[in-house]
């Protein structure tokens, strides 16, 4: 219990000294930019994937479970559209770049830590914490609503697919019910839940990467840890949000 | 000149330094000899601040370092060049962006004059052809010279060596002991290294600082480490045969 209080204290020293001044907002822009480049559009390829499989999965279930003759079947088509928006997309987003960039940032600055790297930085005079940490923040935090879009997109795509080829209900509908009454504020929920994970993610990962003491053993448990411990938070937080802002 | 006064530094209950007081010479080397973990390294990263004493005091010329806040550390350290022990280059980024990135962060140059100045410091290390190759490409003692080159890019009056030439053949070690000597003297600036190596003792110990088990057990000049009575640092000094040799014959 002491310790986890030690680390949440801990977290927030480190957000501190993350936004604190930068030394050289020119490297930090060119930082951003490489970091946008690795972690978003090196994301697309697989939230694409997932998504249409999600996507076309939802839409075959939902199929399944209104077999209701009194409902129209567009209904299915807002259901999918619904749900995309409102809770798969974003929480899929979240937990698939909580796996993939959220290790590889905590083990990239755990083995900088390992090897002395942020010691380096820091005896140069330069805010480590924040010269490492804030260019991957903006990025994710930029980049995750528009992999949440992209994802509710390729997600309808997946449905409109699966309608097509498979035996599920006609495309009309399907068209139809996707265009029935939409709410562009919903979209906007989304891609705010995703920045907020894209800000969970890359302070948590950081966090541990930051942290680790020892060698190759420690940045791979601690590289573990930051997706396990933000793959909860995100659920957690999502819960939150879908409670506050829903209700 | 950078003046310790009775630094403390313990890891769980075990001291590792025990009041240490010495004064580091601007203009000259200050090597810092002692067995391995007898606390040269901590004691090297207590005075850049990397690790917290838990008493005494470290002035760097009038300016008290332990009591800074982060931000007028952050400004003396721009003063300073340190190689690490393991070298501690940045793995993602060329040799070239290796030695550029304090320039790059901290001056506003134009990128001609940035290449000239880290190519005149790769030059000095002797490492040509290197610009383009990543860390990884690079031998134990290539990474260790280009980890020189980028603690002297920025012309530190502080300049921190944690064992420059382990690693490294005799003779280029020796070269780098001279070019570390070379640079101290002709910038007048504060230089400390740590070493375990005797050639390096004799080739720079303008003065030699001996740690054995974290006290400052001896302090004194090439010349003196030769002719000392004291029996911690004899043992130290004429560990190898070889030495013992010498010293029955000479
Ligand atoms: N982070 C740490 N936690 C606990 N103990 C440490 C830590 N760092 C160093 N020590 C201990 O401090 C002592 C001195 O270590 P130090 O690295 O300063 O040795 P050294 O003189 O540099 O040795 P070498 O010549 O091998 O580099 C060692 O006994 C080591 O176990
Ligand atoms: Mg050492």
């Amino acid at each position: 219990m002491h310790k986890w209080f030690a680390n949440i204290g801990r977290y927030f020293l480190m957000l501190k000294s993350v936004f604190s001044k930068p030394e050289r907002i020119s490297i930090y822009y060119r930082q951003t930019i490489r970091e946008i480049e690795s972690h978003g559009i090196g994301s697309i390829g697989i939230v694409a994937v997932i998504s249409v499989f999600v996507g076309a999965a939802i839409t075959i279930q939902t199929d399944f479970n209104i077999e209701n003759p009194w409902l129209p079947r567009y209904i299915i088509g807002v259901t999918v559209r619904d749900s995309l928006l409102l809770e798969f997309s974003s929480t899929m987003v979240g937990l698939v770049i909580a796996g993939k960039s959220g290790s590889s940032i905590a083990s990239e600055i755990g083995m900088m830590r390992v090897t002395e790297q942020i010691d380096a930085l820091e005896v140069m005079g330069i805010n480590a914490a924040a010269f490492l940490v804030l260019p991957k923040l903006i990025a994710l935090v930029i980049f995750l609503p528009i992999l949440c879009a992209l994802s509710v997109a390729v997600g309808l795509l997946g449905g409109y697919l699966v309608c097509l080829i498979g035996d599920v209900i006609p495309v009309s509908d399907y068209i139809y019910g996707i265009q029935y009454v939409f709410y562009p504020y919903y979209l906007a929920y989304a891609m705010f839940k995703a920045a907020c994970y894209g800000f969970l993610i890359t302070t948590i990962a950081s966090y541990f990467g930051y942290h680790v003491e020892g060698g190759a053993v420690q940045v791979g448990r601690s590289s573990t840890r930051a997706v396990v411990i933000s793959s909860i938070l995100i659920l957690m937080t999502d819960l939150i949000l879908t409670n506050i802002i829903l209700h | 000149m950078i003046r310790l006064e009775h630094i403390y530094k313990k890891f769980d209950d075990r001291y590792v330094l025990n009041d240490i007081t010495v004064n580091l010479e601007q203009g000259k080397c200050n090597l810092v000899i002692g067995e391995s973990g007898s606390g040269k390294t901590v004691l090297m990263k207590s005075v850049v601040g990397l690790a917290e004493v838990d008493q005494g005091e470290i002035w760097y010329a009038e300016r008290n370092f332990t009591r800074m806040e982060r931000h007028e550390r952050q400004e003396l350290r721009k003063e300073m060049g340190m190689l690490f022990q393991g070298g501690a280059l940045f793995d993602s980024m060329t040799i070239e962006d290796n030695v550029m990135f304090p320039l790059n962060m901290f001056t506003r140059d134009t990128y001609s004059s940035k290449l000239d100045r880290v190519n005149f410091c790769l030059d000095r290390v002797g490492l040509k052809q290197v610009n383009r190759m990543i860390p990884a490409e690079l031998s134990g003692g290539m990474k260790k010279r280009a980890a020189i080159a980028r603690a002297i890019a920025m012309s530190p009056a502080f300049l921190f060596c944690d064992e420059p030439n382990s690693g490294l053949d005799p003779k280029t070690a020796i070269k780098i002991d001279n070019l570390i000597h070379e640079i101290t003297t002709e910038y007048n600036i504060t230089t400390v290294v740590n070493s375990h190596d005797m050639n390096s003792v004799l080739e720079i110990g303008d003065r030699v600082i001996y740690i054995y088990e974290g006290c400052k057990c001896w302090e004194g000049t090439k010349e003196e480490v030769l002719h000392t009575d004291n029996e911690e640092l004899n043992n130290f000094v004429f560990a190898t045969r070889m030495a013992q040799q010498i010293k029955r014959e000479g």
